[in-house]
């Protein structure tokens, strides 16, 4: 792997990922610790559960990376917030340059293999179940489009309905024009837009007007309830979350027992060297000068490189999420392209009846 | 200090032969050791390591991003297409500038303004000029023949403000960012010191003057954005504005010298005649006269 930069980054990069120094799944030292008497600064998080670690509750003042600075919890948000306002309207553009168009070829086999609007365990001939496709950080619709076509198109499955989730309503706004542009009404009437953050999901705010049950007239916000979502989906998104485990863990709330946490996010290249050299030499010389050219923001697209490079590795975020509660299949994952890309499965286990 | 200090260093660390140089490589603008070899650190390009773009070195100011040959290429080839394409990208116009001022322009620009008093004043003060630091209700007050009343007239006739210039990234010698930012924010005082208006036509025939005065190479590039005016325009250009354009900046004194925020009560008259500007034609005036004419032709093949 291509030595990074001098001594300079490594001052700044000093905090290495704190997540990745709790992680220890399976050790006894287990970071299963409780945490009842948790931060009390923070009274905008909902209570958890005494099983939930430290790290996994969001907290407004740890630190966190933000690329390769190192910022707290609540300045990410702000900066991914402007980061994201500010390629809001070239993002599909910049999506096409910088992936020279491959980024398509992987949402659509990322949604293909998830195969909404299919399930065999349902009982009786007919696989067609209704499903709840929650898409996380999925502001522009990319994903969520893909799902409602191979769900009522292909599998002819009309009672597929998708939540499209993003903390930034610029994002949602684009969404919502492309959804209008490109779908037809039947597929229109199966998206709800809401603006939520992914950490904490029991505070959405709806952008139409609110559907009546877990609206909380006090706050104006909706919450998504236990176990209510078939599909949870994430696609290039979950990197620039603040809080990882925390929103590993709302997942696992939201998600019925046999429901599915699907990831797609850009990984690690390190299983093939000389295309990793190339490809790190392309992520960080020529897509900030594309960014540049194109959108006119080198800052947004040099965060978008060094926020790759700080993800965890494939086998590390898989024990990130086993480490929610999930259970993994096989790897746990599926390299795309070399690994530039990576799919992350999880599965919420069913509870036995006893 | 610091910046200088240690390119200069590094320029003697690698010159070995150049030991006995060692005080006046630390202060290349002494005057007093005026030899060749002074000039000679002074004009080459600060070295620095081989660096890639996966380890680059630390940036010598804030907001400065060390490129590598092939980026600050890409750079030049990818900014001047595309601000040639859409001429309103006023940051890649910027960034085509920094990425072809090195090496040589930037340095030469930069040792005009070691060369002149008021220019070594301004390197030493390092003032800025945004809206803030200008008091532009004061200007306004000021008699109509002034330098500042002149600056906020042609603001307000344009519609501009000094607070749309952006930062200098790409320059590695932090002093000449600093050069670059000066003459970016000067663009405007140009604009009144020459009465060339905004529109297309003026900012390419003010973009020959600067070429002639200060040779960076963007704004002789800038010149070939010529061919995307009105005929009747680029005639014009060719005609008036480009010939007054090179005999006044190649005889006129070096704008980048003039210290602005000192000159602002003074008669632009007398600020013209000192620089050796002439005033060119003015271009909004014949332009007006032109649409006016035109469509006074139209208004009487309609009524014909």
């Amino acid at each position: 792997m291509p030595t990074l930069r001098s001594s300079a980054r490594l001052s700044r990069g000093q905090f290495q990922c704190q997540l990745q120094k709790r992680i220890r799944p399976f050790s006894s030292t287990s970071t299963r610790a409780l945490s009842s008497s948790s931060p009390s600064s923070n009274s905008n998080t909902p209570p958890r559960s005494s099983t939930t670690p430290d790290y996994a509750t969001p907290d407004p003042s740890r630190p966190t990376h933000f690329g390769f600075e190192t910022v707290t919890e609540a300045e990410k948000i702000q900066r991914v917030a402007g980061v994201f306002t500010s390629v809001a309207e070239s993002y599909d553009r910049m999506n096409d340059l910088m992936s020279f168009g491959w980024h398509r070829i992987w949402k659509d086999h990322f949604v293909s293999s998830l195969n909404p609007g299919f399930s065999p365990l349902t009982p009786g001939p007919d696989p067609r179940a209704p499903q709840h496709i929650l898409d996380i950080a999925g502001g522009t619709g990319d994903i969520a489009f893909r799902m409602l076509h191979t769900a009522h198109v292909v599998n002819a499955n009309p009672d597929v309905r998708v939540t499209i989730s993003d903390i930034n309503p610029a994002m949602l706004s684009v969404g919502r024009q492309r959804a209008q542009d490109q779908l037809p009404a039947s597929q229109q009437a199966a998206i709800t837009f809401v603006e939520a953050n992914a950490e904490d999901l029991t505070r959405t705010k709806p952008l139409t007007s609110p559907p009546a049950p877990f609206f909380d007239a006090s706050t104006a916000t909706n919450r998504i309830p236990d176990a209510s979502v078939d599909l949870y989906t994430v696609a290039f998104g979950i990197r620039n979350f603040s809080n990882i485990p925390a929103a590993l863990r709302e997942a696992h709330r939201v998600l019925k027992p046999g429901g599915i946490f699907a990831c797609l996010e850009f990984s690690k290249v390190d299983k093939h060297p000389l295309f990793n050299a190339v490809y790190k030499r392309w992520s960080f010389g020529a897509i900030p000068l594309i960014g540049q050219l194109v959108a006119g923001d080198r800052d947004s697209y040099q965060y978008l490189v060094e926020s790759i490079e700080r993800f965890p590795s494939q086998e590390d975020f898989r024990d990130m999420i086993v480490d929610a509660g999930f259970v993994v299949g096989g790897q746990g994952y599926e390299d795309l392209t070399g690994g530039i890309a990576a799919i992350h499965k999880g599965m919420k286990p069913r509870v036995k009846a006893a | 200090m610091e910046a200088t200090l240690r390119r200069s260093a590094t320029l003697v660390g690698r010159n070995h032969h150049q030991h006995g140089l060692r005080l006046s490589a630390a202060m290349p603008w002494c005057a007093a050791t005026s030899n060749k070899s002074t000039t000679e650190l002074s004009k080459k390009a600060p070295t620095r390591r081989q660096f890639s773009v996966l380890n680059r070195p630390a940036p010598n100011y804030p907001g400065h991003v060390p490129l590598t040959r092939l980026e600050r290429a890409g750079l030049m080839i990818g900014s001047g297409i595309m601000s040639l394409r859409d001429p309103y990208r006023g940051d890649l116009i910027a960034a085509f500038a920094e990425a072809t001022a090195t090496p040589y322009f930037i340095y030469r620009l930069r040792d005009a303004m070691l060369a002149s008093p008021t220019g070594r004043r301004i390197l030493r003060d390092r003032p800025r000029i945004t809206s803030t630091s200008l008091d532009l209700p004061h200007l306004r007050s000021l008699p109509p023949n002034t330098v500042g009343a002149t600056y906020v007239a042609w603001l307000d006739r344009e519609h501009v403000s000094p607070d749309t210039r952006s930062a200098v990234r790409f320059i590695d010698d932090e002093e000449c960012a600093y050069v670059m930012q000066r003459y970016r924010e000067c663009h405007d005082f140009y604009h009144a010191l020459t009465g060339l208006p905004v529109v297309r036509e003026g900012e390419v025939a003010l973009k020959a003057f600067e070429f002639a005065n200060t040779l960076l190479p963007m704004t002789g590039l800038s010149v070939f954005a010529a061919a995307t005016l009105k005929k009747s325009e680029r005639a014009r250009f060719a005609s008036t504005y480009l010939p007054w354009a090179l005999r006044n900046g190649l005889r006129s004194r070096e704008v980048i010298n003039v210290y602005w925020e000192e000159q602002l009560e003074r008669d632009v008259e007398d600020l013209r005649r000192e620089l050796g500007v002439e005033p060119p034609p003015d271009l909004r005036a014949i332009r007006k006269a032109e649409r006016e004419e035109r469509a006074r032709r139209k208004a009487q093949m309609g009524t014909v």
